[in-house]
């Protein structure tokens, strides 16, 4: 159970003990305390632990995640869990901007808000947000599901390729190419099992779908400046 | 980048920490803006007195000549390269107008009847100890790291900058639109001292004021007329205010307690005050007003 006091440690330092640990480690359970809203928390860990935050991080927090679970107790800077590939990030809090940004696989569960972007470029990322998400979210997202439970910003999913974007609450803007879908029986299950993995319950009838209307994905004359 | 800080005090008893708790705010965001750095401090409120805070060389005499030369009382404190000067209030416009005909080599960088203001090139942490930060007391306070993108690292080109009596600037970000909004606001009779852009936005927000707006409705008109990025954060004899463009480009967090607000560009310049841990933790929203006030 190895603690890590960053207010004692550097950052290089703790980054450097989590790159060294392997598949099979037996070190699966770290605590980080005195984070102090500082970067880089916890950036590129490649291996099959958990580790809980003790308090607010900065940016890039859990960026580039592989396979760990990592829990905050408190808020989330910009670039949260940005590219991750696979394992979860849970924030207690609030996440800033373009949380899960450009996120390959794996979940994102963010209890609070997020801010702008959230979502931006997803390539594959689950992220659930318990309340609300800033505007311009899911931008040019490609794969993976964003499910909130609140509210969504102005330009929502603008200029998204393929990605589900599911929201309960309401939307000021639909963004460029972005359109509601029906949700039929196979998008009802995806969220389900989402919402399942987040350890979120509630109904999946509340949810409204959006998503690509494929107008941009061919040259088009009339969207040329 | 840059770094930019500002506090709020509600609780009457942390007035004279204000200094400290700034500074450690400001000394936090070094990363963020290590080639300058400045500040303005909101204190004292005596009444008919105005303050003007100066800086340059050979200020030793400064007090000692004004005041003959206008018969009134001037005191000055000196702090490094600044002193403040204070004097009776209906002696403000002489006491400029004698600076710069007298002591054209003296820069006056701020003046208002609360306002001090001081920066300098260094490291946030030598320009901090320089002007002995940590030893002031107030109501309000703002402060800059700067990391110079539009013009030059000189002590003139850090922030704040003040265009208009208690009024302050401080930006983060950049403006691409500045050069015809500084030709529009010099036939408006705004002169600049240097070429930044932020010294541009200091003085539109003070036009707009001059021409009847108030704080809020000066910033609002600022998000149709100045084009680029930018948080600013804006300080009056009574409060302050922070703006962000409508992309909301630049970062920007904010705790509120029973005792202070206080703003950040990144939480860390938050993390060291008292009871951060239990403040109300948000963003500002992109292009809305957000102001705190002592009545």
């Amino acid at each position: 159970m190895p603690v890590v006091d960053l207010s004692k440690s550097a950052i290089r330092d703790l980054n450097r003990l989590l790159h060294s640990l392997t598949a099979t480690t037996n070190e699966t359970s770290w605590t980080v305390q005195n984070p102090a809203g500082q970067h880089s928390i916890a950036v590129g860990v490649d291996a099959p632990i958990e580790i809980e935050i003790e308090g607010h991080v900065g940016y890039y927090c859990a960026g580039m995640n592989k396979h760990a679970e990592i829990t905050i107790n408190g808020n989330a800077g910009v670039g949260l869990a940005e590219n991750m590939m696979s394992g979860v990030v849970r924030v207690k809090g609030d996440a800033s901007q373009a949380a899960g940004a450009t996120g390959q696989g794996g979940l994102l569960v963010i209890e609070g808000n997020a801010s702008a972007r959230c979502g931006i470029s997803m390539k594959g990322i689950d992220i659930v947000v318990k309340g609300s998400i800033g505007s311009m979210s899911a931008f040019m997202a490609q794969a993976g599901s964003l499910v909130v439970l609140g509210d969504a910003g102005e330009a929502l999913g603008d200029s998204i390729y393929e990605a589900r974007l599911f929201v309960r609450g309401k939307v000021t803007s639909l963004g460029a190419d972005c359109e509601e879908k029906t949700i039929g029986d196979e998008e009802r299950t995806i969220l389900a099992a989402v919402l399942e993995r987040a350890g979120v319950d509630v109904p999946t009838d509340g949810f409204r779908l959006y998503g690509s209307a494929r107008r941009l994905y061919h040259f088009h004359i009339d969207n040329a400046y | 980048m840059c770094g930019i800080v500002g506090l709020f005090i509600k609780d009457p008893a942390l007035r004279p920490r204000l200094g400290s708790m700034l500074g450690g705010m400001l000394e936090i965001m070094t990363d963020r803006g290590p080639d300058s750095a400045g500040f303005a401090v909101y204190s004292g409120d005596a009444e008919h007195i105005f303050k003007v805070t100066v800086r340059g060389k050979d200020l030793e005499s400064l007090s000692g000549a004004l005041s003959k030369a206008l018969k009134t009382s001037v005191e000055a404190v000196a702090r490094d390269t600044h002193m403040v000067l204070s004097f009776p209030e209906s002696m403000a416009d002489k006491v400029r107008e004698w600076l710069a005909t007298r002591r054209s080599d003296v820069a006056v960088i701020g003046g208002g009847r609360r306002i001090e203001l001081y920066k300098e090139v260094g490291l946030p942490a030598d320009v901090i100890r320089r002007f002995g930060l940590e030893h002031m007391s107030g109501t309000h306070g703002i402060g800059h790291t700067r990391m110079a993108t539009e013009s030059a690292v000189t002590t003139a080109g850090a922030h704040p900058f003040s265009a208009g009596a208690d009024q302050c600037l401080v930006h983060n970000g950049s403006l691409s639109n500045h050069r015809s909004v500084r030709r529009h606001l010099e036939r408006e009779g705004l002169s600049f001292t240097t070429d930044n852009d932020s010294e541009v936005a200091a003085g539109y927000v003070t036009w707009r004021m001059r021409e009847g707006d108030n704080l809020g409705a000066a910033l609002e008109s600022s998000l149709g007329t100045l084009d680029g990025f930018y948080t600013f954060v804006v300080g009056t004899e009574t409060g302050f205010a922070v703006l962000r463009d409508p992309i909301a480009c630049k970062p920007a967090v904010m705790a509120e307690t029973d005792q202070y607000v206080a703003f950040g560009t990144e939480y860390r310049a938050l993390s060291g005050l008292p009871g951060v841990e239990k403040a109300r933790i948000f963003e500002p929203e992109p292009a809305r007003v957000y102001a705190w006030e002592h009545h």
